[in-house]
């Protein structure tokens, strides 16, 4: 059987959910589940757009708590304590800040199956202010005990991601994006949670990247790369707790190094978590590609100020042409700050 | 014994073991939250005693009622009274708080009888608003309860769950409140007040039952009489006094945490058992 015949989403379905944001891809996916699993429950805190389809076909099993991130948590808690299995959705910033206790205690303290719904991740709502930045998330959820971190990289790893959630034992975290994804994958492919996607082969070294522009920013990057003669394994990240650490070694064994990109600030999220790996087991250098440690006081597309952060196709060539050459002193990271 | 056989005299003996062995517990090594332990003893007692809908050889029976302790702190009174109630034997409260016991400061989730561990305040309401709407959407009979502070109060988190559970009409989500009217720092009026505390409840869409929190008749035939109105959670706030049976700490602030020498615990233990003897 082919990697596409193992999914769960068909070829035709696939291509029509890049018409799609990966938030609407996983409302629909979520409905389609729930359609055959009574246990299914929508959680929703005011986040809009549920009113026409979930709400309204599956009233019973679903429900809206409000403007109220804690009670949120608590109530998912206690539902899925109960047998089901709650999809609990809001904003990435207000999931992992503002009800970061509820989450912590109440589902991954109890080791409870609630699907955290996180969108906005990043700076996909950048054009809202740093109040809906999403950039420490992933840095504090791989601190929580018994939590699955989960970052699809567009819309159709978006459907494989949540159908592979709902069945999970334990919590799990989703983070997406609020715009349109660049199509990373061309064909469904047997998603497995844990398991990295190696989105094109080399020998030099290896970018790995987590979230929908970060992946698609890491795939330029090689080509760019390949113009020099460079060879760039592109491995997509989609899970960042548990980490694919048998992925990681095999770059840092086979490869010079990794440059890691990611739409989150550089301490603590990808970047971290892959330096914490290979320096046990295997060290090599690592670039970490990322927004910096900081406040972003200010405005703009998604695009605009992840170019800003230096989360740009020529900044990870940059990162990638200093790791390889260590002597470089031009390199864009240095200059910038 | 069937629950309505149990006596009110068989329900004060019982009460009064527990506060026994919540004064034991507070002569342990680290001491425990006493006051809010003491005031809440006789709730926990009629409600393991009368009402909860539990088997407690069979902690995880899916039948059951749930109990949320939200006011954490107050853990010693729960040992006590699931104890009593079998969940493990009497003994292992003289574990408390030892290492790796499963009786905590604060309640872990290891222990049978614990659901949800809690500690943290303004957790527990919404826990047991999620096992509500989980049974009522389900057609289960399931009902939760939940055991709340009054100073917990002041934690915002309370009032999401208080809003969205009469939303709702979480008729089978009963909230009690141990309203003993201190918290650590001094009498809960003069933190941030809560008065009129019924009727704020009441003003968010619960129905509201006030009561004596130590007249055991009472407090059974309020918990005997819920929801107190269909379609509405039930909040019980009941009137207690911090560290009640124990002339030395009762209604002062210093109870609220106490690490009993063993000459205080003698006091303690002499002061208890003279009003028992009083009361019988």
């Amino acid at each position: 059987m082919t990697a596409a015949q193992e999914s769960p989403v068909s070829v035709d379905a696939w291509a029509e959910l890049y018409t799609c944001s990966a938030r609407d891809v996983q409302r629909r996916t979520l409905l389609e589940l729930a359609r055959s699993d009574e246990r299914i429950f929508c959680v929703d805190s005011d986040t809009g757009g549920f009113e026409d389809g979930f709400a309204a076909e599956l009233p019973g099993q679903y429900v809206n708590v409000g403007i109220a991130e804690a009670n949120l948590f608590g109530m998912s808690a206690g539902l899925a304590a109960s047998g089901l299995i709650p999809f609990a959705h809001t904003m990435s910033t207000f999931a992992t800040t503002r009800a970061c206790e509820q989450l912590k205690l109440d589902v991954a303290g109890n080791n409870l199956p609630v699907r955290i719904v996180a969108t906005h991740g990043g700076l996909s709502a950048g054009h809202y202010g740093p109040s809906h930045h999403a950039l420490q998330d992933l840095a504090i959820l791989r601190t929580m005990p018994h939590l699955t971190v989960l970052v699809p990289a567009d819309a159709g790893e978006t459907a494989l991601a949540v159908r592979a959630a709902a069945h999970h034992p334990g919590p799990v975290y989703i983070r997406l994006g609020r715009n349109a994804t660049p199509q990373i994958h061309r064909e469904p492919y047997a998603f497995r949670i844990g398991a990295s996607v190696q989105l094109a082969d080399g020998d030099d070294l290896t970018v790995v990247a987590t979230g929908p522009l970060p992946v698609h920013y890491a795939l330029g990057a090689r080509e760019q790369l390949a113009a020099q003669g460079i060879g760039a394994r592109v491995v997509n990240m989609h899970t960042v707790k548990p980490l694919d650490q048998p992925a990681l070694l095999r770059a840092a064994q086979e490869t010079a190094g990794i440059v890691t990109v990611e739409d989150h600030v550089v301490v603590g999220g990808l970047g971290g978590a892959v330096s914490e790996v290979v320096s046990a087991e295997h060290p090599c250098r690592v670039r970490r590609v990322g927004v910096a440690d900081g406040y972003l006081d200010t405005v703009g597309s998604e695009q605009e100020l992840l170019a800003d952060a230096g989360v740009t196709v020529d900044h990870i060539v940059a990162e990638a042409l200093t790791l390889l050459d260590p002597a470089r002193t031009d390199n864009h990271h240095t200059r910038r700050r | 014994m069937t629950r309505l056989a149990v006596s009110t005299e068989q329900l004060a003996d019982r009460a009064h073991r527990a506060r026994e062995a919540v004064l034991a517990m507070g002569a342990s090594e680290h001491g425990t939250h006493v006051g809010g332990s003491l005031s809440a003893v006789d709730l926990l007692t009629v409600l393991y005693g009368t009402v909860l809908r539990v088997r407690p050889d069979e902690p995880d029976w899916a039948g059951r009622d749930w109990f949320v302790l939200s006011k954490g702190h107050a853990a010693a009174a729960l040992y006590a009274v699931l104890a009593e109630h079998g969940y493990f034997p009497p003994e292992e409260c003289r574990t408390y708080a030892q290492r790796h016991s499963r009786l905590a400061g604060h309640p872990l989730r290891r222990l049978p009888g614990v659901d949800f561990p809690t500690g943290s305040l303004g957790h527990g309401l919404s826990l047991a608003a999620g096992v509500a709407l989980a049974a009522a959407r389900t057609g289960r009979s399931n009902r939760a309860f939940v055991l709340l502070g009054d100073g917990e109060l002041q934690e915002g988190s309370n009032w999401e769950a208080i809003m969205a559970a009469a939303q709702l009409g979480l008729d089978n989500l009963t909230a009690l409140v141990d309203r003993n009217g201190w918290q650590i720092s001094g009498r809960t009026e003069e933190s941030v007040g809560l008065e009129p505390l019924a009727d704020r409840w009441r003003s968010f869409g619960w129905s509201v039952v006030e009561t004596d929190g130590h007249d055991l008749d009472a407090l059974r035939s309020v918990f005997g009489a819920l929801p107190a109105a269909p379609g509405r959670p039930t909040v019980v706030i009941a009137r207690t006094t911090k560290g009640r049976g124990v002339p030395i700490f009762e209604d002062r602030k210093k109870s609220h945490y106490v690490r009993l020498t063993p000459r205080l615990h003698e006091r303690a233990l002499a002061g208890l058992r003279a009003r028992r003897r009083n009361q019988a």
